[in-house]
């Protein structure tokens, strides 16, 4: 089978191309870039005039819900999900029924995923035993069935000597450390940034030094035992010039924030809006800035989209009720377009964040269009007009802030291994 | 249709209003305006007739029977009448007479205060249109008018009358 | 306004009709039959998901002043009770024919995601939800302090106590800023004042000595007893020794200065009896002006048509 995609703006940032190109695929590999390869005749053709070629993105963190939450989504109708957002890769968590704490479990999802065939699924292991903080995951068996790394999510961990030992044990591992820097004493069932918008509603807030405190814990012991980290979802500006001065300091340490952290503040909350509910929250106008700064200045390195699907009942209650995060994989696209479009990153430095630098993270062979690998590729519409709602939605989950709003940018083609997984049907 | 005089009005209610009384033998009255213009007849009367117990005044707002189609009015006040109402002789006084639903607003308000010996209208003007069977008992001047038609007080420094389309 | 929800919905306009409607319907307590008959055949149910004596009831008797039948729900709410089940629960009552439902709840939010959620006919009073509103607790406490000085302009009000977890100094707050009150204080430890309290429009004293002086309104709040464990305060004793409302205490503020509370009161941790008792306290009024003030908001939430179209003879 002979692909080619022909006239695209071509953005490769790994291979610093930014140009219009064609691309060429044979075999689920990319064969040549720019001029075919000799004799070529193709098999299928698509015209990417007005479009963009983009490596298929790559995401670091989603919940696909499966084995144990199938009510919330299944690991076929997220990928599909996936694949119609443009992203090729993804990691997924440990956060299921039954934990992702052995072997069996990430053999099941592998399974599950291949069997759907949408989108690369990698899974990132229990730090943990049950995620309950206090005895280590086998951590040799997860890597050796694939795990890509561990974490504990927002699970807290039973004492700082626990953590120091699973760190230590991650790295003898040679395993990449997610963490979700938060303090939970400090933290105290919060449910809202604590400020303002959390005092007039009288929601119980969240500090900022929720997330500097636990950051800076970690980067203490960091420090001692130079063991690779990645911390996940900043949400506070303090937070980002620490992981700054850290990375100066030439520490081991990598960090990301989720895409709605980039766009939403609290005020977004003001009338008890559940589908606002997000851990760590939505911070002030402040930290969202520091947020995008860091995006600029390259400390943030990835985006994501930090995919949470619920089914409704689960955001039908009083906010405090109602269980945390978004169903966000369709909606990572159109926003990272959105950022270019305000100005905030330039188009080539906005798509290295979601394919070469969550990759890089990962420690997998994707995110880019090198001759010879993986031909994962998406092809954009970045004009395209479209609306967010329950019909347009993919995922099972339709709990997203985002219901109705008009985007622009839409993946029109999505290839795995140089198959389409994906066409947008013409309207 | 040309204005009447409220004053001359007044004056010829206050004095039927006594000879009532008097055919009624009603020596001590207690004298209830309802609120807004029927206070301002009934201050009048209470000083013609010299009456030297507190006025009465009543909202009916409460009371009325299209609360919840009217809402409550922003000019709501509160109703005042003597704190004992039962025995006496209670003269109701109020502008217009028309449809008589005010009238039974104002009855029901006025026995929730208590049990009167007895109660009797007096209006300024009685106009056709009534929808419940009520009847003033002292009237300044009956009108003929057409639905349309509106009479519309003014006061209390004077008290004019003016009939509108 | 067919829910009523928080304060800071209302305008000062809104705001003051509430007042003088209340005024009005203080004149029904003094008869024979204390009672109008304004929401004759109209169904109010008292939900309550958290217990509440003193709120239940004056909702109860200011819906049955006003003719209403009155039902009253009350809800043990656990951990384990979901949302749904709250909507299962108001459906099921709604199927009832119900016009209103006066929503007490434990989590903050809860009245307006009921108000969300309810057929369009019903209308919602928030009795208390959560650490957010109670926003007709507010509103009979500014009803008692115009009652004693008419101009919210020249006054200084201070709110003592545990601002944190207080849904009533939430709504008090916005309620006297509505008002134009000249000087609202909050006065209390850190560890009871929420963070960003400042930016609502309130000078924040953390001692009695300072915040006290020249108030013309004093406004104790009450202090939960599993504060006690949080690490909040160490002890009632030194709570009381530091902003317990004493009769020194009291001779900071302007000579007709009021003292106000919501209740219930916890005496000797917030307020010695000597003036929950004294000349100044209006504690007892706050109650009976709560009545009229309940009345006013149901009938108001009642009324569905534009103030003033009826005009009858």
């Amino acid at each position: 089978m002979k692909l080619e995609i022909l006239n695209g703006h071509l953005v490769d940032p790994a291979n610093d191309i930014d140009e219009v190109a064609d691309l060429f695929i044979v075999g689920g590999k990319v064969a040549a870039v720019r001029k075919p390869p000799s004799a070529w005749e193709a098999d299928h053709t698509i015209n990417a005039a007005n479009k963009l070629i983009l490596p298929g993105l790559v995401e670091l963190s989603a919940s696909l819900r499966q084995p144990g939450q199938e009510h919330k989504a299944t690991i076929r109708t997220e990928t599909k999900a996936a694949a119609a957002a443009g992203i090729t890769s993804l990691a997924c968590l440990p956060t299921t029924n039954p934990v992702v704490d052995s072997p069996a479990e990430v053999e099941l999802i592998e399974q599950l995923s291949q069997d759907s065939g949408h989108c690369k699924v990698y899974v990132i292991g229990a730090l943990t035993r049950g995620l309950k903080g206090e005895n280590l995951s086998e951590m040799a068996a997860l890597k050796a069935t694939g795990c890509v790394g561990v974490t504990n999510v927002l699970h807290p961990l039973k004492s700082p000597l626990v953590l120091r030992r699973a760190m230590e044990y991650a790295s003898s591992q040679a395993l990449t450390v997610f963490t979700h820097p938060l303090d939970h004493h400090l933290a105290n069932h919060g449910c809202v940034h604590e400020g303002l918008t959390g005092l007039r509603l009288g929601l119980p807030g969240i500090p900022a030094a929720a997330e500097t405190a636990a950051l800076a814990f970690h980067l203490a012991l960091i420090e001692e035992l130079n063991v690779r980290t990645h911390f996940c979802r900043l949400s506070t500006w303090r937070a980002v010039n620490m992981i700054a001065r850290a990375q100066q300091d030439h520490l081991p340490v990598t960090a990301d924030a989720s895409i709605l952290h980039l766009f939403l503040t609290d005020h977004d909350i003001r009338d008890f809006d559940g589908l606002c509910h997000n851990l760590p929250p939505y911070r002030t106008q402040q930290d969202r800035d520091g947020l995008r700064k860091g995006l600029q200045d390259g400390t943030l390195s990835a985006v994501c989209a930090d995919h949470q699907p619920h089914e409704i009942e689960a955001k039908l209650a009083p906010f405090q009720s109602t269980e945390p995060g978004s169903s966000t994989l369709e909606s990572l696209l159109p926003l990272i377009l959105q950022l270019v479009d305000e100005g905030v990153l330039d188009l080539k430095e906005a798509v290295r964040r979601v394919t070469q630098q969550p990759a890089e993270i990962l420690g997998i062979a994707a995110g880019n269009l090198s001759v010879g690998s993986e031909a994962d590729v998406c092809v954009v519409d970045p004009g395209l007009d479209w609306t967010l709602n329950s019909e347009t939605l993919l995922s099972r989950g339709k709990n997203t802030p985002l219901l109705g709003h008009r985007f622009k940018g839409r993946a029109t083609h999505t290839i795995l291994g140089g198959k389409l997984v994906f066409q947008l049907e013409p309207e | 249709m040309s204005d009447l005089d409220g004053t001359q009005l007044i004056d010829k209610l206050g004095h039927d209003l006594g000879v009532f009384m008097r055919a009624r033998d009603i020596t001590e009255p207690l004298l209830v305006g309802i609120r807004t213009g029927g206070v301002w007849v009934a201050e009048r009367i209470q000083s013609m007739l010299e009456i030297e117990d507190e006025l009465g005044v009543l909202d009916i707002t409460f009371y009325r029977d299209d609360f919840s189609r009217a809402g409550i009015q922003p000019t709501v006040k509160p109703s005042h009448l003597p704190l004992n109402v039962t025995d006496r002789h209670i003269i109701l006084i109020d502008d217009v007479l028309y449809t008589g639903r005010t009238v039974r607003a104002a009855l029901n308000e006025i026995f929730d205060y208590g049990r009167p010996a007895s109660v009797s209208l007096a209006i300024l003007v009685e106009r056709n249109g009534r929808e419940l069977p009520i009847q003033a008992d002292v009237v300044g001047t009956r009108l003929n008018l057409e639905a349309r038609q509106q009479v519309q007080l003014s006061g209390p420094q004077p008290i004019v009358l003016e009939i509108v389309d | 306004m067919r829910h009523f929800l928080d304060i800071s919905r209302l305008d000062r306009k809104a705001l003051t009709h509430i007042l003088d409607t209340a005024k009005s319907f203080t004149s029904v307590d003094g008869r024979a039959v204390k009672k109008v008959p304004l929401l004759r055949g109209k169904t109010i149910v008292n939900l309550f998901f958290e217990p509440s004596t003193r709120t239940r009831t004056t909702f109860e008797l200011a819906a049955k002043r006003l003719s209403a039948d009155v039902l009253n729900i009350s809800i043990a709410t656990s951990a384990t009770v979901k949302g749904e089940s709250l909507l299962d629960t108001l459906f099921s009552l709604e199927a009832m024919n119900t016009d209103i439902f006066i929503v007490r709840h434990p989590e903050s939010g809860a009245a307006d995601f009921i108000a969300k959620h309810v057929a369009p006919h019903v209308s919602i009073i928030n009795a208390g939800d959560g650490r957010h509103a109670h926003p007709t607790q507010a509103l009979l406490d500014v009803f008692t302090i115009r009652e004693h000085h008419e101009d919210f302009s020249k006054l200084r009000v201070a709110i003592v106590g545990d601002i944190l977890h207080s849904r009533v100094a939430r709504s008090q707050i916005e309620a006297l800023n509505i008002l134009g009150t000249r000087e609202i204080r909050v006065i209390a430890p850190r560890t009871l004042l929420p963070a960003n309290i400042e930016q609502v429009g309130v000078q924040v004293f953390q001692n009695c000595w300072q915040g006290l002086r020249d108030v013309d309104v004093i406004i104790m709040l009450r202090l939960q007893k599993e504060r006690m464990q949080g690490a909040f305060i160490p002890s009632e004793h030194e709570y009381f020794q530091l902003y317990g409302l004493t009769p020194e205490r009291l001779a900071l503020a302007s000579p007709d200065a009021i003292v106000m509370h919501p209740g219930p009161i916890n005496r000797g941790v917030e307020i010695s009896s000597e003036v929950a008792d004294g000349p100044r306290s209006v504690i007892l009024q706050q109650v009976e002006y709560g009545i009229a003030v309940r009345m006013a908001i149901l009938s108001i939430a009642i009324s569905t048509g534009d103030p003033g179209d009826g005009d009858e003879t």
